[in-house]
């Protein structure tokens, strides 16, 4: 951090690395991913600039680049005069290797400035499985890993993303979390570091998050003490200084029509895994399906209106240049105007070679309408249906209600309205699974594979099962659950194998993918893991982890090694924080930090689910009172607005836009 | 059931094919030439390029590529072909790409296409490639023993495996000089080469091995490679403008680039 007196720094301070860079980026492969200059991008003035925030998404560009939180608290910021931001992403380790042989240190891809040489580094961890990458970034940064040994020149390092409603595996190389949406919050951070910083910096660092702490909406790890029980449990999380909240509250965006972002979406010119112009179009969920943590989080349901969405769709589009139009939400058939979206759009680019897709797994024939809609006279899209468990025991224990007969049904509508393959979403490991719930799957598969032959009086359609480990998460129902052992979930992946194979005829006509156990568990025990688990996540990272979302880079034994080396001095280990069911009384690592879900409310609800009992929607049924309102002063936000999709231009057509003045 | 959708015929005709030359320059150099197309392709729907599109479930814009610079290389001179359902007029068309693609992708100039394939029109390559770090003598002691020996055998690794070709061969034209880079300024050996087009394709990096075959000479730091022109090669030895046919009032002559 630049802690001179007044806001300027001298240009030394942040030389960019482009020179050493360039010389590696031949001998590395696509090294296009580490040069920036993506339409989008936005380069400003460093001197100027009285904060600046670099944001790393903790992943490879191509996954890292399209994330969407990134995208919108860059140009936010950026739309500030005085603030600059700047992208990092994880490198591979082609080029880590040649960084620390060459000295170049971890960069942004804009101006390919240091890291080290911003005021703050935001990471945005949508999932635990960047921890060992935020590690190599801040090393090659030259930023202390333990954020106690960080100086008054190093950045602050803030945690954001849905993994930050846990932070406590990181809480000794972050300086701070963020929980819940960035939009309003990064503004309020740089306002304090503005005037921090304005003020020339009085008391360092630690007034600077004293500061921050006191908004009650960041939470900075080093201000709680944490003390345990003889058993290893927690005994309590208590602030060791007075001017300190107990707890911090997640932060919500309200009318998300007021924040239509992204505006100017980043297009990349390395290859990515989106490549579309996407655009939320509602925030939250309130379905209830018991593992879904996203849903829990982000609760209440924001909707944006379908004129908001429709004009972003169209000034996206036609910023981008992008063909392809993602509709994104937790689930999207729920927003109350989706029908008009549908076929708003679809009428504004019809014939224009714009494809849009709606990333809906709800199991019904609405769900279908809406794609096919959406797939009027294009091609047709995939279709996914995500009963997640195979029978109706385990859908109830889950709260995902849906009946056999009905996926049956579903499922052949989509048949016989001209889908020939179909793909069918599971989970495997969830609390109270026997075998016999997964095997279940495989009847499941035929019965739908037979009822759509019997429709369509074809052989040639087919279905494929695809099954995702269930992993227990925080500030939802199920974190007190236990989890399964690879083992028990490997054999049932099998069992189940064995069973869509037992009719050869059906089971040709089924595809079958799943993942196996083993990074579930580990996922499992960052998820859910106190700040004991960081010792774990240096010693994985000392001894070469990165990249442990990518099947090729992950090592289990290397998990399970440091687990085992670092854990029984605590006098804990990897079964105690995967495999061990929680009681009511616990205290949880995250107690301390609000989603707004009430805890007596989660348990019930967990309860509920071991009974049995299904929990309808808040949207369509009174509220049920899971906390979240009242207690972070929000309210659920749906339309119909009554408004409509203002008639679209869309970006094809005869007119070339030729700049008045040719830059 | 519903039957099965047939692509329907429902594209417009070309009525204007137009052939650009475009550059790769400075960071954006690392493109690859997928991430080029992908861009090029994104460029003509921001720019409003009245494009055409090919028949079919998937239609795709009519572009055609007639070369590649490798990943890593710069060029001045690359080019491609489009068609279009309407007809627009070709500066207007270079304003327009060249506003809605990155800097450092740059549209240069744009002609109406005359007939003729434009890939016959290229068979020759103009090559700048900056040495940094190298001492010049030894640079024009190497290109000395490359020119004076007739075959020089190189190994590259392809997607196919290692193939080893004559990289002596196709290399029409070869020489050194001592000039400031154009990355930080410094005076450095600087090659300048003529290759013809051959298959395998002899690229910049090839001819390097050869100079590292035929007198060791070592790079202490990646090269700098920039295609400066491309062509097709005149008898002399001179690259004659692939757009060249193309251009109003353009006799059939070969004036030089
Ligand atoms: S507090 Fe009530 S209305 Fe608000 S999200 Fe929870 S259940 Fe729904």
């Amino acid at each position: 951090m630049s802690v001179a007196s007044d806001a300027g720094t001298s240009p030394s301070t942040a030389p960019t690395v482009w020179p050493q860079l360039e010389r590696l980026l031949p001998l590395i492969s696509k090294p296009i991913q580490y040069v920036g200059g993506e339409l989008g991008a936005t380069v400003k003035d460093w001197d100027t600039a009285s904060v600046r925030w670099a944001l790393m998404y903790p992943d490879a560009y191509e996954v890292g680049l399209p994330n969407q939180g990134v995208q919108i608290l860059y140009e936010v910021l950026n739309e500030l005069p005085d603030v600059l931001a700047e992208r990092t992403y994880a490198v591979w380790p082609d080029l880590e290797k040649l960084m620390r042989e060459h000295g170049v240190p971890q960069f942004t891809v804009d101006s390919h400035r240091p890291v080290g040489a911003f005021d703050l580094l935001g990471v945005s961890f949508s999932t635990e499985l960047g921890y060992t990458n935020l590690l190599t970034a801040l090393h090659l940064a030259g930023i202390p890993l333990s954020a106690v040994d960080r100086g008054a020149g190093d950045p602050v390092v803030v945690a954001g993303g849905h993994a930050a409603f846990n932070p406590e595996p990181i809480a000794e190389f972050i300086d701070a979390a963020v929980l819940g949406d960035g939009e309003e919050a990064v503004l309020e951070i740089t306002e304090i570091v503005r005037r921090w910083k304005a003020e020339g910096s009085p008391g360092g660092r630690d007034e600077l998050l004293l500061r921050l702490a006191r908004t009650e909406s960041v939470y900075v790890p080093r201000f709680y003490d944490v003390d345990y029980l003889p058993d290893g449990r927690i005994q309590r999380v208590v602030p060791n200084r007075p001017d300190v909240p107990f707890r911090v509250h997640k932060r919500t965006t309200m009318d998300l029509d007021a924040w239509p972002y992204p505006k100017k979406p980043l297009v990349p010119l390395a290859e990515t895994v989106h490549e579309r112009y996407a655009v939320e179009i509602f925030r939250g969920c309130t379905r209830g399906c018991r593992f879904c943590q996203a849903g829990m989080i982000t609760r209440p349901v924001r909707e944006r209106s379908i004129t908001t969405v429709g004009q972003m769709v169209a000034e996206g589009l036609e910023f981008s240049g992008f063909r392809e139009v993602g509709l994104l939400s937790l689930s999207s058939a729920d927003h109350s105007e989706i029908g008009d979206i549908c076929s708003g759009l679809a009428t504004a680019y019809e014939g224009s070679n714009v494809s849009l897709s709606l990333p809906s797994t709800r199991v019904d024939a609405f769900n279908i309408t809406l794609a096919e809609e959406l797939s009027r006279g294009g091609r047709r899209t995939g279709l996914t249906f995500a009963p997640e468990g195979g029978s109706e025991r385990i859908r109830r224990v889950i709260n995902k209600m849906v009946s056999e007969e009905d996926l049956i049904r579903t499922v052949v509508t989509a048949y016989t309205h001209g889908w020939r393959q179909v793909k069918l979403y599971f989970m495997c490991g969830l609390p109270t699974e026997t075998d016999d719930d997964v095997v279940q799957i495989a009847r499941l598969a035929h019965e739908v594979i037979k009822a759509g032959r019997q429709a369509t009086g074809s052989k040639d359609i087919r279905c494929t099962v695809s099954i995702g480990g269930f992993v227990p998460k925080p500030h939802t129902p199920f974190q007190w659950a236990p989890m399964s052992s690879p083992e028990v979930i490997d054999n049932r992946l099998r069992l189940l194998k064995q069973a869509i194979n037992s009719d050869r005829s059906l089971g040709r006509a089924i595809g079958y993918r799943y993942h196996d156990g083993q990074p579930s568990l580990i996922e499992g025990l960052l998820a859910r893991g106190d700040r004991r688990v960081g010792a774990v996540i240096r010693r994985v990272w000392e001894q070469g982890g990165r990249f442990d979302g990518w099947s090729e880079h992950f090592s289990y034994q290397r998990w399970i090694d440091a687990a085992t080396e670092v854990l029984p001095a605590f006098g804990v280990d990897l079964d105690w924080y995967t495999t061990r069911e929680r009681e009511e009384l616990e205290v949880l690592p995250w107690d301390h930090l609000d989603s707004g879900l009430d805890k007596d409310w989660l348990w019930k609800d967990w309860q509920d689910a071991l009974s049995e009992y299904e929990q309808d929607d808040c949207r369509w049924t009174p509220c049920f009172d899971c906390g979240v309102c009242p207690s972070m002063d929000t309210e659920i936000q749906i339309g119909p607005s009554g408004r409509t999709m203002l008639p679209l231009t869309p970006v094809s057509g005869n007119g070339l836009r030729v700049p008045a003045e040719a830059r | 059931m519903t039957p099965k959708r047939q692509p329907e015929a429902n594209q417009e005709p070309v009525v204007q094919r137009i052939r650009i030359r475009y550059a790769k320059r400075g960071p954006l150099r690392f493109t690859s030439h997928r991430d080029f197309a992908r861009a090029f392709e994104r460029a003509v729907q921001r720019a409003g390029v009245p494009i055409a599109y090919s028949q079919g479930f998937t239609p795709h814009p009519r572009i055609s590529y007639a070369s590649a610079a490798p990943t890593g290389t710069g060029s001045e001179a690359e080019y491609l072909e489009v068609g279009l359902r309407a007809v627009v007029d070709p500066d207007d068309l270079v304003k327009a790409l060249d506003a809605a693609l990155s800097p450092g992708l740059d549209v240069l100039e744009a002609v109406e296409a005359r007939g003729g394939a434009l890939a016959e029109r290229i068979d020759a390559s103009h090559w700048r490639i900056e040495l940094p770090g190298t001492d010049p003598e030894a640079v024009d002691r190497a290109v000395a023993a490359f020119e004076a020996t007739a075959e020089v055998p190189v190994s590259r690794l392809t997607k196919q495996g290692t193939r080893t070709f004559d990289a002596r061969g196709p290399v029409v034209r070869i020489s050194a000089a001592a000039a400031p880079s154009e990355g930080d300024g410094r005076t450095c050996a600087i090659l300048d080469l003529v290759v013809r087009q051959v298959t395998p394709t002899v690229r910049p990096d090839d001819v390097l091995s050869g100079l590292r075959v035929v007198a060791d000479l070592e790079l202490p730091v990646p090269p700098r490679a920039i295609r400066l022109a491309q062509g097709s090669l005149t008898a002399q030895g001179e690259l004659v403008d692939p757009l060249f046919a193309d251009r109003d009032g353009a006799a059939s002559g070969a004036p030089p680039v």
